[in-house]
């Protein structure tokens, strides 16, 4: 594959200092308060984090999709090679879909209800290109094949409501593939499905990022999906990237005290009967009035006075793995000890071999 | 989709014999003697005697039920007490003239109230939006007959410009399509025409606010599609519902515009009705009305298989 040799060049997806507020309620909100993120061409990275960890915003900030008058982004935005913050309205139009584009969570809610997933793609494609509609149903069901979509051209005259969970996230698959573009957002795309599909849904997303050479940013909390996928991770707690390194790395060695209590958080595998499932005490920080210091501070079980006064920079642990912590020796030692206790954290990684 | 449609036509059979029955009985329960429009006031008991017994009013109520409903299937709803003319070249007469200003009055109406309602829908809480609002507001709670009568002032008396009463220039007689019959029909349009257009600019208003705050939306942003390109998709997703408004209020128009065309003396059933109710003319009446409650309803029916193409959700089965 011919991406490989120019993954290493200039990332695709380049995120410098990114801030965005919204400015609707009461207070302004800081959502996202200084992301960094590069994506090489043909790699994907895995956004995890809880709710209101900023991830879904950092995503669709990518395609500026938040409400203009009400938001305010800073930073700089760039894929593959257009200044996204700069962009004019009608060059944002073009931008969207064409370059980037964004398979959603619940595919029912994020389609056209009285317009068939065929009319959908094709529109999608008429946008971008001067194509005749008989042409462009063609490519259309072509896509429909390439995301297995079985006896497509009956789907293709199908309603969203008249499809399967499955079947509709394929579709709008498709719809994000119809203009060709070079890298995929996908916004907790299997969240709303059935545990077997959701695995369907991840291969096949593997699959077709392989095929077609995409950079794919892909939002979760779910670390078992995220793992399938992503060939990197990158941790967010209220609105930084708060660790961030090769999928392996993070998942063997997580240095952020976080990364490590999602891990401890997640219900399946070691699961004994009769054990409490652990949690994370407390509540992530209000995004209205954040702490001077380091924001899950005051959930952390290795909390220090340092860790009040400023904001932790992110210290580098080689390999491209870093993360925003004074602790990260703390971290790393819990992991080595609760590895010598019971062997389960290996069975985060049987995935990822 | 024919099978559907049989159905739901199926369905309307009870409906019009119920509304048939209720009709007639409303009209019977009411006090007051039908025959004395007609009798002379020192008619003899015997003349009385005579003449009900020639419209059939002294036979019990159900039989008289019976015998009206058996012959209005037949198309035949009995004769006008006072003019003596068949009701149903009268009804039929009437309809022609109410169809005619309801469906003017519902398009000035629908366009008129879709236009606000997009509007204030789409630049919802800015200064469009309260000002389309205030309108429909005030289209929907000023009474029209007297907004009939200030029109009338305005344009008629003071203006010159419209005719204030009448269907045409010889007074009620044959409609033409020119300039000469439309002029009269411009000012009762528009007068009946300000409840629709409020009902709908509120409906379309709350329908494309709520569209618009739908997901769909971003994702139809999120493929590159322009302001215009997202408008279409609005406009198809609002379509059903407003339809559906528009369809009920043109139904309400053809039967509750007795107070307008009063006032214009607009030869429609409203001006037929009311001269029904005055004349205690009962045949009239009950005719006018059945013929009305079937407007509504094939209306009604119209409206939900127009609903049923245009929303691929609503199942047909």
């Amino acid at each position: 594959m011919n991406t490989a040799s120019r993954a290493d060049s200039a990332p695709i997806v380049s995120v410098r200092d990114l801030r965005v507020t919204f400015n609707g309620g009461k207070k302004p909100v800081s959502a996202v308060n200084g992301v960094d993120l590069s994506v090489a061409r043909g790699e994907t990275v895995a956004l995890i984090g809880e709710s209101g960890s900023g991830k879904s915003v950092t995503l669709r900030s990518l395609l500026r999709l938040h409400p203009e008058r009400r938001t305010r982004i800073e930073g700089r935005i760039e894929v593959a090679g257009e200044d996204v913050l700069a962009l004019g309205s009608r060059a944002l139009a073009d931008y969207r879909g064409r370059v980037a584009s964004m398979i959603f969570q619940e595919p029912l809610l994020a389609l056209d209800p009285v317009y068939t997933v065929g009319q959908q793609i094709v529109e999608s494609i008429r946008r971008h290109e001067r194509i005749s509609p008989a042409e462009a149903r063609k490519r259309a069901l072509e896509l429909f094949e390439r995301v297995r979509i079985p006896s497509p051209e009956r789907r293709l005259d199908a309603y969203p409501h008249e499809m399967s969970g499955g079947m509709r996230q394929r579709a709008m698959i498709a719809l994000a593939l119809a203009c060709r573009p070079q890298v995929l957002l996908a916004d907790e795309p299997t969240t709303a499905l059935d545990a077997t599909v959701q695995i369907q849904i991840l291969l096949l997303l593997r699959e077709l990022q392989r095929e077609l050479g995409l950079a794919i940013v892909f939002v979760t909390h779910d670390m078992g999906a995220a793992v399938e996928v992503a060939d990197r991770f990158a941790v967010m707690y209220a609105g930084r990237i708060v660790e961030e390194g090769p999928t392996r790395e993070v998942i063997r060695n997580p240095r952020h005290p976080y990364t490590l209590a999602l891990m401890q958080a997640r219900a399946d595998g070691a699961m004994e009967k009769g054990a409490r499932l652990a949690s994370i005490p407390g509540a992530p920080p209000d995004l209205a009035q954040l702490p001077t210091g380091c924001a899950f501070a005051e959930r952390c079980t290795f909390v220090q006075p340092a860790c009040l006064q400023s904001r932790p920079e992110a210290v580098e642990l080689g390999g491209g793995h870093r993360a925003r912590c004074l602790r990260t020796d703390a971290t790393a030692q819990a992991v080595a000890q609760s590895a010598r206790a019971t062997a389960n954290t290996s069975i985060l990684l049987t995935e990822t071999a | 989709m024919i099978f559907y449609l049989l159905r739901r036509i199926v369905y309307t059979i009870p409906i019009m014999i119920g509304v048939a029955f209720f009709c007639f009985l409303l009209v019977h329960i009411s006090p007051g003697d039908p025959l004395v429009s007609i009798l002379p006031p020192d008619a003899s008991i015997e003349l009385q005697k005579q003449l009900m017994k020639l419209y059939g009013f002294d036979r019990p109520w159900f039989e008289q039920f019976a015998t009206w409903f058996w012959r209005a299937l037949h198309g035949d709803l009995g004769t006008s007490i006072a003019s003596g003319r068949p009701v149903a070249a009268e009804v039929m007469r009437a309809v022609g003239n109410t169809l005619m200003l309801a469906c003017m009055a519902t398009l000035i109406g629908f366009l008129f109230g879709g236009l606000f309602g997009f509007v204030a829908g789409y630049f919802r809480d800015s200064w469009v939006d309260r000002i389309a609002s205030a309108l429909s507001v005030l289209g929907v709670s000023v009474p029209h007959y007297w907004l009939g009568m200030v029109l009338v002032i305005i344009f008629s008396s003071w203006l010159m410009w419209l005719p204030a009463t009448g269907a045409g220039p010889g007074g009620s007689g044959e409609w033409a399509w020119d300039w000469a019959h439309i002029q009269f029909m411009l000012l009762p349009a528009i007068t009946m025409s300000v409840i629709p257009m409020g009902i709908i600019a509120r409906t379309v208003r709350a329908l494309v606010a709520d569209i618009l705050a739908q997901e769909f939306v971003v994702g139809l942003r999120a493929k590159g599609l322009t302001d215009l390109g997202i408008f279409m998709h609005v406009v198809k997703n609002a379509a059903p519902t407003a339809l559906a408004v528009m369809g009920l209020q043109l139904g309400y128009l053809l039967g509750g515009s007795i107070l307008v065309e009063t006032v214009f003396s607009w030869p429609g059933t409203g001006l037929l009705l009311n001269s029904a109710i005055f004349q205690r003319d009962l045949p009239l009446l009950q005719g006018t009305i059945l013929v009305l409650a079937t407007f509504f309803v094939v209306l009604n029916l119209l409206v939900d298989v127009l609903q049923t193409t245009l929303d691929p959700r609503i199942q047909r089965s």
